[in-house]
């Protein structure tokens, strides 16, 4: 227990603020390297079980076999400033993972989708997931030294929106790891910009033009 | 690295071990701890203590996530959250909870996310 706690760097005093950000993608992906890379301290893992009463969950009348739900994923961490901490999560994104979305990672602010060009088809179901929860997200192709894509091929391969930015990185590269962060905080700004234009527009009870609804371009 | 498999928490303990820390309960009101939220310790470890309690105590000297507390006791975070409830409840500890609304997956303000990207560019 002592050697756990005195490697772990302490946390400010003033820290109030934790964050989260999730890193999403199948086995061998990268995951942890990226939250290595970028990480205050040595990646941690942890795992949270649950315990499902078969499919209605919410149903209180009638009993159900019980099926129990574990879930392990790692963690690092970066601290913003004398107040915010961001917590950088690497999540699998296999199907049980999906069950404990909520309760584990609702309110993160957004999620990187890391994929192997080599293996495309195993991010379809994350992309799938994260739209259907309304999460927003960036595709980041970790680089593996494959055959060369253009990001039409690959997008067509991911069948992605064209709003969703897709970039390249080396997970373990601290600088292409933060590259990757930075433009997915820039994708929520955008967003959050517009979703806010949007909002003034129709408080204002004018119909909102096409343009206020499109995010500055700032990138 | 990582080729070596380390027993996960919760999954290789005697089930036993889970009941007795938590006294077989669950507490509806631990969902009020997120991943995230910042514990900070409130008073001194007593003797008579349970053990992990103490060991929460100790750790949380300085502002620690739930997520940290349960990856170093390597327990589940349901079982964190609940023993978390019961020192809150009996005020030993404080809890800092994030300031992004968890009830939803909406978009933060641009106030957060410009604070996020100044943090991230300084790196």
């Amino acid at each position: 227990m002592d050697s756990a706690t005195s490697d772990r760097a302490a946390l400010q005093a003033t820290a109030d603020n934790g964050l989260k950000i999730v890193v999403v993608g199948g086995f061998g992906v990268g995951k942890t390297t990226m939250v290595r890379s970028v990480s205050e301290i040595r990646p941690l893992n942890t795992e949270e079980t649950m315990t499902r009463a078969g499919e209605a969950v919410d149903d209180l009348d009638g009993v159900h076999s019980k099926t129990s739900t574990t879930v392990a994923f790692d963690f690092g961490r970066i601290t913003l400033d004398e107040r915010s901490v961001l917590y950088l999560f690497g999540a699998p994104g296999q199907e049980r993972f999906w069950f404990l979305w909520d309760r584990l990672f609702s309110g993160t602010l957004g999620a990187v989708v890391l994929v192997d060009t080599r293996r495309l088809a195993d991010s379809w179901y994350a992309i799938d997931r994260l739209e259907h929860h309304g999460t927003p997200f960036i595709v980041a192709c970790n680089d593996f030294g494959g055959s060369f894509h253009t990001e039409q091929q690959i997008r067509e391969a991911l069948d992605l929106s064209p709003d969703v930015p897709l970039v390249e990185c080396d997970a373990r590269d601290r600088s292409s790891s933060k590259y990757v962060l930075i433009t997915l905080v820039e994708h929520l700004y955008a967003l959050s910009v517009a979703r806010s234009k949007g909002a003034d527009a129709a408080l204002a009870g004018s119909p909102a033009p096409a343009a206020t609804m499109t995010p500055e371009p700032t990138t | 690295m990582t080729s070596v498999p380390r027993p996960r928490p919760g999954r290789d303990d005697a089930p036993d071990r889970l009941y007795t820390l938590t006294g077989g309960r669950s507490r509806s009101d631990s969902a009020a701890f997120d991943l995230v939220t910042l514990v900070v310790a409130e008073c001194e470890p007593n003797p008579g203590m349970q053990s992990e309690h103490v060991a929460i105590l100790r750790m949380c000297d300085s502002p620690t996530a739930v997520v940290e507390i349960s990856a170093t006791l390597k327990l589940p975070v349901s079982i964190v959250r609940i023993m978390l409830c019961d020192l809150l409840d009996t005020g030993r500890i404080s809890a800092r909870h994030p300031r992004t609304a968890r009830v939803a997956d909406r978009l933060p303000d641009t106030d957060t996310l410009e604070q996020v990207l100044v943090g991230l560019r300084n790196l």
